[in-house]
C-alpha cells in the first residue's frame, strides 16, 4: 500500500475531568479514497476532524495529515487541508461568489487566481447561476453546498467534511453526495463524518465505527455489513415461546440472537436476505410458533451499533449519557 | 526524531508580514461589506449616540452649564462633545465583542482557524473595520453637535488631533472587547459582558461632567482612569488648556492618553491572539 494520506495514531483527547472524547484512537488511510467516521452524537467525530484540522491539541498520540505532523507543525497542514463543518460556515450577507473568493485569499491565493478558482469551484458545485446572489437567499441545502465550495478552493489534499449532510432535506443530501463522490473522481482525498449508516454505505470506501470515544470497528462498508449478514430480522413472539424461538434461530443464522430487555423483540442477522426470511417463518410455522410481528431490516447504524457494542446507538441530539438510558441496553441471551 | 537542524519551534512559524496585512485586509474588507448590506446596524449604532447628545445637550444641559470652566464659552454642548467622542468610541468597541461571537456561533471562526492565513488577521481585521464604523459614525454625531452649536475653541488642527486620539483609543479598547467576546463566546451573554467595563468607565469619567464634584473615593479613580485622561486629552486639543484641571498641560494628557492606548494594545492584542488559537465553536 502506498503512503497513508492521514495516520492517527493514539490520539486522546479529555476535557475536565472526565469527559473522555477521544480514547487512544489510531486509523489511517490512504489518497483518494473516502473515508467514513460512522458514530452516534457525542461519539467524538467532530473532536477528532478538529484535532486533524489544527483547531483542537489533543491530550496525546501522534496526526499526519498529507504527509505533515499536524501538531508539530500546524500551520504548514492547513495549506494541505479544507474543512467543511457541521454548519455552513459562509457569510449570508456576502455572495456566494465572495464568499469563496474570501477564503481563496485566505488560502494565499493572488486576486486573479482567487476569482478564477472560485469560478472553478462555483460550477462544480453547480452554483454558478446564484453566486453572484446574497447567501442569504439560499437555501439550506445551497448554503452547505457553498460551504463546500469554499472548502475546496485551495485544493486541498485531505477534504474534512463533519457531518456534511446533516439537517438539509432529502433532495439536498443526495445533491452533496453526488457532489462529494465527484471530488474525489478528481483525486482529492476525503474524511467524512456521519450518523447515518445509508450515507457511509453509500460513499465511503472505509468506514470506522467510533462510540465514546473509542474505534469499534474499522473496515470496507461490506465487511461492516458481513458483521451483521446484511440484513437483519427483527421479530416477536409470545413470552412462553421465547426460549424455543432462540434455539430454532440459533440453528438458522449461526449466531447469537439479541433480545430487548423490554420489549422483548428478537433481533438476528438475516444471513441470506429475504431467503433468511422465508426459511425462518417455514421453521417457526412448522414448529407451531406463532410470530406477532417480523420485519427484515436493511442494517441501520442502530444494527451496526447492536452488533459491534452490544446496545443501541444513543442518537438523541446532546443528551448526556445518563444511566437512564441504559434502560434500552440490550442484553444477549445465552 | 534525529534532525539536528530547525532550532526555531515548528508550530510558532509567523506569517510574513505582507501576508499578516494581506489577511487583515481580506478580513477587514469582508466585514465592511456586511456593515453596508446591514444597514440597520450602522443607523441604530449611529441613532443611539446621537440621542445621547441630544438628550444630554437639552436635558442636563441648563443644569450643568453654569458649573463649566470658561472655555467652554458658555455652552454644554462644547463641553459634552469631546466626551460623547469618546464614549461612542468605547461604546462602538463593544461591536468588535459582538461580532466575534456571531462568528463563533456560525462556524466561521473554526473555518478560518483551519486556513494558513495570520493568527492574528481575523482579530485586527474585526478591530479596523469597527474602527472605520466608529469612524463613520463619530463624523455623523460630530455633524450633528455643529448643528446644534458646537463649535470648536482652539483650530481645526486641534479638532482633528483629537479626533485621531479617540479613534486610536477606540482601536485599543476593541482588543479589550475582542478578548471578552472569545472568552465568553455566547453572542446574547456578550452582550451584557461587554458593559461590564464600559458603564463604570464611561459614567465614573469626565464624559458628562467635571469630575470635581464626585466624592473624594471615586475622584480618585475618575480623574485618572483612561476614559477621563483621553476626554481630557480631547478636550485640551478642542477648548484649549482651560477645560483642564489645575496642574494638567494638554500635551501631558495628549502624551497619558497614547501611553494608555498603547499599554491597553500591548496587553490585550497578545492576550486576545493567544485566546483566539484556543477557541472553538
Amino acid at each position: 500500500m502506498s503512503d497513508p494520506i492521514v495516520r492517527v495514531e493514539g490520539i486522546t483527547k479529555t476535557f475536565g475531568e472526565t469527559v473522555t472524547a477521544l480514547d487512544d484512537v489510531t486509523l489511517q488511510f490512504e489518497a483518494g479514497i473516502i473515508y467514513g467516521l460512522l458514530g452516534p452524537n457525542g461519539a467524538g467525530k467532530t473532536t477528532l476532524i478538529r484535532v486533524l484540522t489544527t483547531l483542537l491539541r489533543p491530550d496525546s498520540g501522534r496526526a499526519k495529515v498529507a504527509g505533515v505532523d499536524v501538531l508539530a507543525d500546524p500551520k504548514r497542514a492547513r495549506t494541505k487541508i479544507g474543512l467543511a463543518g457541521q454548519f455552513a460556515a459562509v457569510d449570508e450577507y456576502l455572495t456566494g461568489r465572495e464568499n469563496v473568493e474570501m477564503v481563496g485569499r485566505l488560502y494565499g491565493l493572488s486576486i486573479a487566481d482567487s476569482k478564477q478558482r472560485a469560478a472553478e469551484v462555483l460550477e462544480r458545485i453547480r452554483l454558478d447561476e446564484a453566486a453572484d446572489r446574497q447567501v442569504k437567499t439560499y437555501s439550506g441545502g445551497m448554503q452547505r453546498r457553498l460551504d463546500l465550495a469554499a472548502s475546496l478552493v485551495g485544493r486541498p489534499e485531505v477534504l474534512f467534511l463533519d457531518e456534511p449532510t446533516t439537517g438539509i432535506d432529502p433532495r439536498s443530501r443526495i445533491d452533496v453526495w453526488e457532489l462529494i463522490a465527484d471530488l474525489v473522481d478528481g483525486g482529492t482525498t476525503v474524511l467524512l463524518t456521519t450518523q447515518y449508516m445509508d450515507e457511509a454505505d453509500q460513499l465511503a470506501d472505509r468506514i470506522a465505527v467510533i462510540d465514546e470515544g473509542r474505534l469499534i470497528s474499522q473496515g470496507t462498508s461490506d465487511d461492516l455489513k458481513d458483521k451483521l449478514g446484511g440484513s437483519v430480522i427483527e421479530l416477536s413472539v409470545a413470552e412462553d415461546q421465547q426460549g424455543e424461538t432462540i434455539d430454532a434461530l440459533r440453528a438458522i443464522c449461526g449466531a447469537e440472537p439479541s433480545v430487548h430487555e423490554l420489549t422483548r423483540e428478537i433481533t438476528f442477522p438475516a444471513v441470506n436476505g429475504a431467503a433468511t426470511l422465508t426459511e425462518v417463518v417455514r421453521v417457526l410455522d412448522s414448529a407451531s410458533i406463532a410470530l406477532n410481528d417480523i420485519a427484515l431490516h436493511k442494517p441501520s447504524l442502530d444494527d451496526v451499533f447492536l452488533t459491534l457494542t452490544g446496545r443501541r446507538a444513543e442518537r438523541e441530539e446532546d443528551e448526556p449519557k445518563t444511566n437512564g438510558r441504559r434502560g434500552r441496553r440490550r442484553g444477549r441471551t445465552s | 526524531m534525529t534532525t539536528t537542524t530547525a532550532p526555531t519551534k515548528p508550530g510558532r512559524v509567523a506569517a510574513t508580514l505582507p501576508q499578516t496585512v494581506k489577511d487583515i485586509l481580506v478580513i477587514t474588507r469582508r466585514n465592511i461589506l456586511r456593515n453596508l448590506r446591514l444597514p440597520q446596524l450602522i443607523i441604530l449604532s449611529t441613532i443611539q449616540p446621537i440621542m445621547f447628545l441630544l438628550l444630554f445637550t437639552y436635558v442636563f444641559g441648563g443644569a450643568i452649564g453654569v458649573t463649566l470652566p470658561p472655555v467652554a464659552g458658555g455652552k454644554y454642548v462644547n463641553w459634552l462633545i469631546p466626551g460623547l467622542l469618546v464614549q461612542s468610541a468605547v461604546f462602538g468597541a463593544g461591536q468588535t465583542a459582538l461580532g466575534l461571537t456571531e462568528d463563533l456561533s456560525k462556524g466561521v471562526i473554526d473555518r478560518f482557524r483551519s486556513l494558513p492565513m495570520a493568527r492574528s488577521a481575523v482579530l485586527a481585521g474585526r478591530a479596523f473595520s469597527d474602527l472605520i464604523r466608529n469612524g463613520f459614525v463619530i463624523s455623523l454625531m460630530l455633524v450633528v453637535g455643529v448643528l446644534i452649536g458646537f463649535r470648536y475653541q482652539t483650530s481645526f488642527a486641534g479638532l482633528i488631533a483629537g479626533l485621531a486620539v479617540a479613534m486610536l483609543f477606540s482601536f485599543a479598547f476593541s482588543w479589550i472587547m475582542a478578548t471578552i467576546g472569545l472568552l465568553v463566546k455566547n453572542p446574547e451573554a456578550a452582550q451584557t459582558a461587554v458593559f461590564l467595563p464600559v458603564f463604570p468607565l464611561v459614567f465614573a469619567s469626565s464624559v458628562f461632567v467635571p469630575v470635581q464634584t464626585m466624592p473624594d473615593w471615586l475622584r480618585g479613580f475618575a480623574e485618572n482612569q483612561p476614559v477621563t485622561v483621553t476626554v481630557d486629552a480631547l478636550r485640551g486639543l478642542i477648548l484649549g488648556e482651560g477645560a483642564l484641571l489645575a496642574g494638567h498641560t494638554v500635551g501631558g494628557r495628549v502624551a497619558l492618553s497614547l501611553f494608555w492606548s498603547a499599554l491597553l494594545l500591548a496587553v490585550f492584542v497578545p492576550l486576545a491572539v493567544r485566546v483566539y488559537r484556543r477557541t472553538v465553536s
